[in-house]
């Protein structure tokens, strides 16, 4: 659930360049604890840009940015302890098996062998996956490979996760049950960081931001948004605002 | 009217994988036939079967006429294809790459230019320019022009689509309704249920059956029950109690809302009683139309039960 007292993301006048060009520009905002935030823009309006500098894998060019208490300029290394990460185009390694997947993992997050396998347990018994242990990825179904990707994403109890188009090309059955568990995780006070280029998606976010052209041009509750726009749908409110760049 | 694609009870397997089975349908001349399903339901095999590039195991596959395999010489200078993957020549420019596909098919860009021009015109300003350095969406309008430059009497487009923004989406179905005017057929795949409205007819495909073939009014009518639409402030908790209530035969999250069907196809109090005491205040539920999603979920329910 939704801590308002508890920020897990500040962002204050965050500029990226690269040469002349401005991927973000001058972006502020705060997420907070257990919420579900999604991140949402036009190809090229600088979505990941902005996610790769959340994470540590990019500094700003100026502005500070604060996640899970550590600043991004000064100590990028650390952050990435703090979160979890996914995305749809890659997720897991294909010639490891599940268990072989999750234990390496584990292990890059430095967690101590009896506590994987503890945890392990746990997950395959959650997900209903016993069966699947020893298979390989390649094998599973592209569904069960997302949410088992995302388990894996949030195995080592991060503050924060990053989830980027988690769902694109996924049947319908596979997203919702693959939101449900997006909201068992934030109910567990973990923060979900959320791209999708499915609108409906949106509309279960706490809060979204719209970004174009580098900058963010809205933020609010899905329900603030659409009766500021006086609009049925988050998608027209996307519509109206979030112009695709040259093209 | 003449049969663009006539498929046969097309069948395809790979190792212990059956990609396809039985695939049965027709698409007619000027059409925009629409495949919609998940990843992995077997479009992009029935596509490359189409497009000659891929021999079926089972069935007849005729196109144009023609069968696909004996057929493919005649076949492949009126199909203009586009994978799912961006397949240009990343280090020539935009130009060359337009040229470059003009000549493979013995024609010239100026000779049909007039059918491109409108999709042509958003990157001609940027025609030096290496397609490996173009963004997404000018990438989709550059292989679409290259797909389209020997005028091609049928157009295949695999997930055209898929990973570009709603806005994107939108300006790109418009594209492809105006090359109806031009007396060309469409075949496209996609993801997103919401673009099965821009099509004719669509089929809608799951671990390669089709589970049906009809226009995208007589999806939604297909609908089989009574459908509610339930609103209330904390979503989750009202999906997992709906999903609790002894009436409800599915809940889906929709947008805001959810989606439920009923065992007897009416709202009693007993529903609201129940979602009250589930800790849930201002319920709101009202009858709606089933769309595109609904009925595909409905579908892919009866699948998993037969």
């Amino acid at each position: 659930m939704k801590d308002e007292n508890n920020t897990v993301i500040s962002v204050r006048h965050l500029f990226k360049k690269f040469g002349n060009f401005i991927a973000n520009d001058d972006l502020s905002f705060e997420v907070y604890k257990g919420e579900i935030f999604g991140f949402l823009g036009a190809n090229g309006a600088g979505k990941t840009t902005a996610i790769r500098i959340l994470s540590g894998l990019s500094s700003p060019t100026s502005g500070e940015v604060i996640v899970a208490g550590i600043n991004a300029s000064e100590k990028p290394e650390q952050i990435k302890k703090q979160i979890g990460y996914m995305s749809q185009k890659f997720s897991l390694y294909e010639d490891l098996t599940v268990k072989e997947n999750i234990m390496l993992y584990g292990g890059i997050y430095g967690l101590k062998k009896a506590l994987i396998k503890e945890r392990t347990d746990n997950l395959l018994a959650k997900l209903n996956f016993m069966e699947y242990g020893n298979k390989l990825i390649s094998d599973l179904p592209l569904g069960l490979r997302q949410k088992l990707a995302f388990s894996i994403a949030i195995f080592h109890e991060p503050k924060i996760v990053f989830l980027d188009e988690p769902t694109g090309g996924v049947d319908p059955i596979t997203r919702r049950q693959f939101w449900e568990m997006i909201y068992e995780t934030a109910s567990v006070g973990i923060t979900v960081f959320v791209t999708t280029h499915y609108m409906d998606e949106a509309e279960y976010c706490d809060r979204i931001s719209i970004m174009s052209e580098g900058r963010i041009v809205a933020l609010d509750t899905p329900e603030n948004l659409k009766k500021q726009y006086n609009t049925d749908s988050v998608e027209e409110v996307f519509i109206k605002i979030a112009r695709p760049v040259n093209d | 009217m003449q049969k663009v694609i006539e498929s046969l009870a097309i069948g395809k397997k790979f190792a212990d994988t059956q990609a396809l089975r039985d695939i049965t349908f027709t698409v007619n001349e000027s059409e925009i036939f629409g495949f919609i399903g998940p990843d992995g339901a077997g479009k992009t095999t029935l596509f490359r079967i189409i497009a000659t590039l891929l021999r079926p195991d089972e069935g007849e596959m005729r196109v144009l006429g023609l069968d696909s395999g004996k057929g493919f010489k005649e076949l492949r200078k009126n199909i203009g294809y586009m994978p799912g993957r961006f397949s240009l020549y990343q280090d020539l420019t935009v130009e060359e790459n337009l040229n470059f596909y003009a000549t493979v098919f013995g024609t010239s860009v100026k000779e049909n230019y007039d059918l491109i021009s409108d999709i042509y015109s958003h990157i001609e300003p940027f025609k030096n320019r290496l397609a490996g350095k173009l963004s997404g969406g000018m990438k989709q309008k550059l292989a679409l022009s290259c797909a389209l430059i020997h005028k091609p009497r049928l157009l295949i487009l695999d997930e055209p689509t898929t990973g570009v923004d709603a806005v994107s989406r939108s300006e790109f179905w418009t594209m492809l309704a105006k090359l109806r005017q031009h007396n060309i057929t469409i075949l496209v795949s996609t993801p997103y249920m919401d673009e099965a409205l821009r099509c004719d007819r669509v089929a809608l495909i799951q671990n390669g059956k089709i589970l049906s073939v009809e226009t995208p009014q007589q999806v939604k009518a297909g609908f089989s029950r009574k459908l509610f639409m339930v609103k209330a402030s904390e979503k989750f908790k009202l999906i997992t109690a709906l999903r609790k209530y002894p009436e409800t035969l599915t809940a889906y999250a929709f947008g805001d809302s959810v989606h439920v069907t009923l065992s007897e196809d009416r709202v009693n109090e007993s529903l609201f009683a129940f979602l009250h005491e589930s800790g849930l205040n201002n319920v709101k539920v009202e009858e709606t139309q089933a769309g595109i999603e609904d009925r595909f979920l409905e579908l892919m329910q009866k699948g998993k039960d037969e």
